[in-house]
């Protein structure tokens, strides 16, 4: 046991400061079970006083191995995995996963499937800064906005269930299309929340934005150059708060994103309050994006007529012997992919995840990566952190959004 | 997207081979090329460095791994794959640290899955797995992890490399 623990300490002696092995300033475990690292994220402190002088995140300890098993299962079947990556952007990682299958052995998918993609990807974007907002302002002590936030998720998570059956790992998206159509009561529950949330939204803010105790621990608080952000790799409203006007909706649209006018909520100062007040403005564009995608959403199909990739509907199975044929060889044996690779990144409500495929002829991804935007969002830590006290960390943690299992896949 | 040029530009500089899929262009260049290769990137006004990733060709030997570095340019509007064939025997490469800072656990992601060592890292640990665990997950020859069935005919062989618990 004293063997493994000096080993470790040798590992990361290089690490930490001279002061530190000294003992002028001293070494602080926080985590892996904290409540208010979002996860199990474990972090050693070096402090001065209660200053900081550096922090050395570990991670790893929700890693499942999901790029391997992926490898293991046909493309089909390796999509529910997706779900269980950031687990905050349950359809958005779907949506990654099947925009980069469909790129791959090039097969189209009906406008009514992409619109309601659309719809469906913003919704839980909102879930998703729903859940950051409470959680990020119950960091900083403001405890009412968090039981508000969670109401109006389970409007959205209620919407989900009612497309998919699930209320978070929906598989919804296949590659060709959808699952299924939306129920009918589908548009009436989404202009439910188009109708409510704006006046929501403003409720959390008249909360939290010009309340003197959030602006106190949150202004000036974890700053970033854009320079800096762009160069550490940040994405999202991570990178945005500082400036750079960077998304992937407008930077390369996909699934029909150029259609509807939103806008990019940018900030400049960079700090725990940009951050916050870009993600709010994101919520408010997102409602706009879901307005317009429902009150033009075309009538039509929503999966691709092609059989060879999209297993035929239970109907026609009766009484065709060709699609018989089609459900049997796509249940077992799944389709085959180029022995190409591709790259295809979205905008989730993190940043930019992307999904880096590659095919090797067979029914199996050969190789599948995940860029995860919390990884580099949660490298940059160190740097935001460096000289503020370790109250403050607990704010900056909360407003760079991060989600572990995104992290360690 | 207006790849082309630069893409032009890169090859002459470092020649290598461009490879097109579905409308979009990735330059495969000699691991010796590859920091210079990637300063003249960030000069051209690639500010971000999205990811690098890894593709193990197992068992091919020479190259057995294909480092993919993937960079996104906000004043261009582009994005831009780059590979890099790296040998099976002592894999090694050149590390981007210090024109990318986010390279940092990217490369620790890779030495950790699959045992590239990266010149110059400034902390080069395993960052997924724990800091004593033996072999590199992500390659081809890795088994996923099921225990191996065995039979009357092969249960000493098995029973070999079995890995039992300790202590």
């Amino acid at each position: 046991m004293t063997e493994l623990l000096s080993a470790s300490f040798d590992e990361i002696k290089h690490l930490v400061s001279n002061r530190a092995l000294e003992g002028e300033t001293m070494v602080l475990n926080m985590g892996p079970q904290h409540p208010s690292t979002h996860g199990v994220l474990r972090l050693l402190l070096e402090l001065d006083g209660e200053t900081i002088i550096n922090i050395i995140p570990d991670v790893g300890f929700l890693h499942t191995g999901i790029e391997k098993n992926m490898e293991a299962k046909t493309y089909m079947k390796a999509e529910v995995m997706s779900d269980r990556l950031d687990y905050m952007n349950t359809t958005g990682n779907n949506l990654v996963y099947v925009l980069a299958v469909e790129k791959l052995v090039d097969l189209d998918v009906p406008p009514r499937a992409q619109a309601i993609r659309v719809i469906i990807a913003e919704l839980q974007r909102i879930a998703s800064h729903l859940v950051w907002l409470g959680t990020a302002a119950l960091d900083v002590a403001a405890m009412s906005a968090f039981l508000y936030c969670f109401r109006e998720r389970e409007m959205i998570l209620d919407i989900l269930e009612m497309c998919s059956g699930q209320r978070m790992m929906t598989t919804y998206f296949r590659p060709g299309g959808l699952w299924r159509d939306v129920p009918v009561e589908f548009e009436a529950a989404v202009r439910h929340v188009l109708k409510v949330m704006p006046k929501r939204i403003d409720q959390y803010e008249s909360l939290l934005t010009r309340n003197p105790l959030f602006i106190d621990r949150t202004v000036g608080i974890g700053k970033i150059s854009a320079e800096d952000a762009l160069a550490w790799g940040l994405t999202g409203g991570t990178l945005r708060a500082s400036g750079p006007d960077h998304d992937f909706r407008k930077f390369a649209p996909y699934s029909g994103y150029e259609q509807y006018e939103f806008d990019v909520p940018l900030e400049t100062a960079g700090d725990c309050y940009a951050r916050y007040l870009v993600r709010v403005e994101e919520m408010r564009q997102s409602l706009r994006i879901v307005e317009q995608a429902l009150d033009k959403l075309p009538m039509g199909p929503v999966s691709s007529s092609n059989h060879k990739f999209v297993p035929p509907p239970r109907s026609e199975i009766g009484t065709s012997m060709e699609a018989l044929i089609h459900h049997f060889k796509l249940w077992t044996e799944g389709f085959s992919a180029p022995k190409e690779s591709v790259y295809v990144a979205v905008e989730s409500p993190r940043g930019e995840l992307g999904v880096f495929l590659e095919g090797d002829g067979g029914p199996k991804p050969y190789r599948i990566h995940w860029r995860t935007p919390s990884w580099d969002n949660l490298q940059v830590l160190p740097v935001l952190s460096r000289g503020h006290l370790v109250a403050d960390l607990v704010a900056i943690i909360g407003s760079i959004d991060i989600v572990l299992g995104d992290i360690d896949r | 997207m207006n790849e082309q040029r630069f893409v032009d530009e890169l090859k002459t500089q470092f020649g290598g081979e461009l490879v097109e899929f579905r409308g979009e262009t990735r330059l495969i260049i000699q691991l010796k090329d590859l920091f210079p290769a990637v300063e003249a990137i960030r000069k051209m006004g690639f500010e971000r460095l999205s990811g690098i990733t890894t593709v193990d060709y197992f068992p091919a030997e020479d190259p057995r791994f294909h480092l993919v570095y993937l960079f996104t340019s906000l004043q261009r509007g582009a994005t831009f794959e780059m590979r890099v064939p790296v040998p099976a025997i002592n894999p090694s490469a050149p590390s981007v640290e210090k024109i990318y800072p986010n390279a940092n656990w990217r490369e620790r992601e890779i030495y950790d899955m699959f045992g590239i060592t990266f010149d110059g890292h400034s902390d080069l640990r395993r960052i997924l797995m724990p800091h004593d665990w033996e072999g590199h997950p992500l390659r081809k020859d890795y088994p996923l992890g099921y225990e191996e069935p065995q039979f009357t005919f092969n249960f000493d062989e098995i029973d070999v490399r079995k890995p039992y618990a300790k202590e």
